[in-house]
C-alpha cells in the first residue's frame, strides 16, 4: 500500500508577495534568525527571480532548502533553519 | 576645492552611494526653499516664476543630455526614471508586444521592472554579459523579436564600472525601429553621451549623480516615443509624471547639470581617470591575489571595483572606515542579504573572490592624497584579516 506524502507544517510562514528582489531574502533573513533550529519556516513569494535566489542564499547560508512549489505564479519556499 | 597636500583624516570614495551636493548648487537653491515660492502651476506671479524656474531647468537639463528640452519628464530619481522608461513604454505597447531586452548587469529598479512586466505576462529576456560585464551588440541584435517592445541598456554598471558599447546598440536599435532606453547614471558628464545624435529614445538621469540634491531625477524621451505614465493625478509634466514639482531640487538638478557639462569641458573625467589609474596599479601591486573587476579599458573614469581572496569585503569595509576611508562593496543588495551580487555572478567571478568585493568611487573633490591614503592603508588591513582567516575559510 502506497504510503500518503509526507505534509510538512511550518512553524512560521511569511508572506513575500508583491516583494522584490532583495526584500524576500532580506525578510526570509530576518525570520530565521528569530526562529529555532530544525524550524520550518514557509516562504511565499511571487518575484519570478526568488526561486534563483532563494536557492544561492540557502546554498550560501547552509539552511536546508525542504521543498519549493509553485502555484498560479506564486513560490512557496520551506526552508529548515540548520545553525 | 582643495586638489592634494596632506594625509587627510577622511577619504571618501562612495560617490556612487552618496556624492556631496556641490555648495554652487546649495546657494541656488536655498532661496527657493528660505524665500515664498509659488506653485509652478499656480495661474499667480509667483506660480509664473517658479514656472520659469521649472523650465530654465528642464533647459539646463536636456543640454546636458543632448536632447530635446520638451522631453525632458522630471522624476524623483533614477529609480523613477527607470520604471517609468520601461513600464511605460512597455504597458503602452499592444498586449501582443510587450517583449523587453535588458541585460544581466542592470541596476535592480530596471531588473524589478522587468520582472514585475513578466509577472504581468511581458516575456523579458536578460543578456548575459563577458568577463567584462560586456553586453554584445550581436546578441543585442539576435534577441530583437516581432514582439519586442523596448531595449533597456545602462550606460555602464554602477557595480563595476564597464561601459557599454551604447552607440553600437544603438545603430541596431534604430534600424530596428525599437527604441532604447539608457539608464546613464554614473556615465552622464564622464563619458561623451548624447542622447538624440547617439539614436536613443529614452535616457535615466539622477540629480545626485551629478552633485545635486537626492530625490531628483529625470527621463528624457524623444519627441514620437509613446510611454505611459506611472504616477497618475493632476497631469503635471506633460501628464506624464503627476504631482506637484518639488521646484528647490529641480532648480538644484539644473545647475548641478550646468556645472557637470562645464565640468567635462575643463577635462575633469581626465583627471579622475588619472587618479584611478593610479589607485588601481598601486593596489594590484600593493595587494596579492587582488584583480579589477571590470573592463580595463571600457571604464568609468571615477571607477574602481576590486576582489580579493580571502578577506571578507564586510570587514575590510569596517577596518577602512576605522581608519578613515569609506568605501562600499559595490552592492547594496548583496550586502543586505549575504548573497553574491548578481553583476559579479553574471561575470563568473568565482565564490571566493565574491566574498572580497571592494568599490572606490571617485569624485568632483577626490583628490591624489586621497587616493594616496587608500594605496597606503588598504594592504596592511587585507594582510592582517587574510591572517586571522582559518586555512578553511580561504
Amino acid at each position: 500500500m502506497a504510503t500518503a506524502p509526507k505534509v510538512l507544517i511550518p512553524d512560521k510562514e511569511i508572506d513575500c508577495i508583491g516583494l522584490f528582489c532583495p526584500i524576500p531574502i532580506v525578510k526570509t533573513r530576518e525570520a530565521i534568525h528569530g526562529m529555532s533550529v530544525g524550524e520550518l519556516l514557509a516562504m511565499l513569494s511571487d518575484d519570478p527571480a526568488s526561486d534563483a535566489d532563494m536557492r544561492s542564499w540557502c546554498r550560501g547560508t547552509g539552511h536546508d532548502l525542504v521543498e519549493v512549489t509553485r502555484e498560479g505564479g506564486v513560490y512557496r519556499f520551506l526552508v529548515r533553519k540548520t545553525r | 576645492m582643495e586638489r592634494g597636500g596632506a594625509a587627510p583624516d577622511r577619504v571618501y570614495f562612495d560617490y556612487a552611494g552618496f556624492a556631496p551636493v556641490d555648495p554652487r548648487v546649495l546657494a541656488v537653491m536655498r532661496p527657493f526653499l528660505e524665500a515664498g515660492i509659488g506653485n509652478p502651476s499656480a495661474p499667480h506671479s509667483l506660480g509664473s516664476e517658479a514656472r520659469e524656474s521649472l523650465e530654465a531647468a528642464r533647459a539646463k537639463v536636456a543640454r546636458l543630455v543632448g536632447g530635446s528640452t520638451s522631453g525632458v519628464v522630471f522624476t524623483s530619481g533614477a529609480t523613477e526614471a527607470n520604471n517609468l522608461a520601461i513600464r511605460g513604454v512597455v504597458l503602452r505597447a499592444p498586449a501582443g508586444a510587450r517583449h523587453v531586452i535588458s541585460s544581466a548587469v542592470e541596476h535592480i529598479s530596471v531588473l524589478n521592472a522587468c520582472r514585475d512586466l513578466e509577472k504581468a505576462g511581458a516575456a523579458v529576456t536578460l543578456l548575459p554579459v563577458d568577463g567584462e560585464g560586456r553586453v554584445s551588440p550581436d546578441e543585442v541584435r539576435r534577441a530583437i523579436r516581432p514582439d519586442t517592445a523596448l531595449v533597456s541598456i545602462g550606460a555602464a554598471c554602477a557595480e563595476i564600472g564597464t561601459t557599454q558599447p551604447v552607440t553600437d546598440i544603438a545603430r541596431i536599435t534604430r534600424a530596428a525601429g525599437i527604441p532604447l532606453h539608457v539608464d546613464a547614471v554614473g556615465a552622464l558628464g564622464r563619458m561623451p553621451l548624447a542622447g538624440a545624435a547617439m539614436g536613443f529614445d529614452l535616457m535615466t538621469l539622477s540629480s545626485n549623480d551629478l552633485y545635486g540634491p537626492p530625490g531628483a531625477g529625470a527621463l528624457w524621451v524623444k519627441p514620437g516615443v509613446k510611454i505611459a505614465p506611472q504616477i497618475l493625478g493632476g497631469g503635471q509634466e506633460g501628464g506624464y509624471r503627476s504631482g506637484t514639482e518639488n521646484l528647490p531640487a529641480l532648480v538644484g538638478l539644473g545647475v548641478a547639470a550646468e556645472l557637470m557639462r562645464a565640468e567635462v569641458a575643463h577635462g575633469e573625467p581626465a583627471r579622475l581617470a588619472g587618479l584611478r589609474d593610479r589607485l588601481v596599479e598601486r593596489l594590484l601591486a600593493a595587494v596579492p591575489d587582488c584583480r579589477l573587476t571590470g573592463s580595463r579599458s571600457a571604464r568609468l573614469p571615477h571607477h574602481v571595483s576590486l576582489v580579493l581572496r580571502g578577506a571578507k569585503a564586510d570587514s575590510i569595509l569596517l577596518d577602512l572606515d576605522l581608519c578613515g576611508v569609506a568605501a562600499s562593496s559595490g552592492s547594496a543588495c548583496a550586502q543586505r542579504t549575504g548573497t553574491p551580487s548578481h553583476v559579479l555572478r553574471a561575470i563568473g567571478c568565482a565564490p571566493q573572490e565574491m566574498e572580497g568585493s571592494l568599490c572606490f568611487t571617485l569624485g568632483r573633490w577626490s583628490t591624489t592624497a586621497e587616493v594616496d591614503a587608500v594605496i597606503e592603508r588598504l594592504p596592511p588591513i587585507v594582510s592582517r584579516l587574510r591572517s586571522l582567516a582559518l586555512p578553511a575559510s580561504r
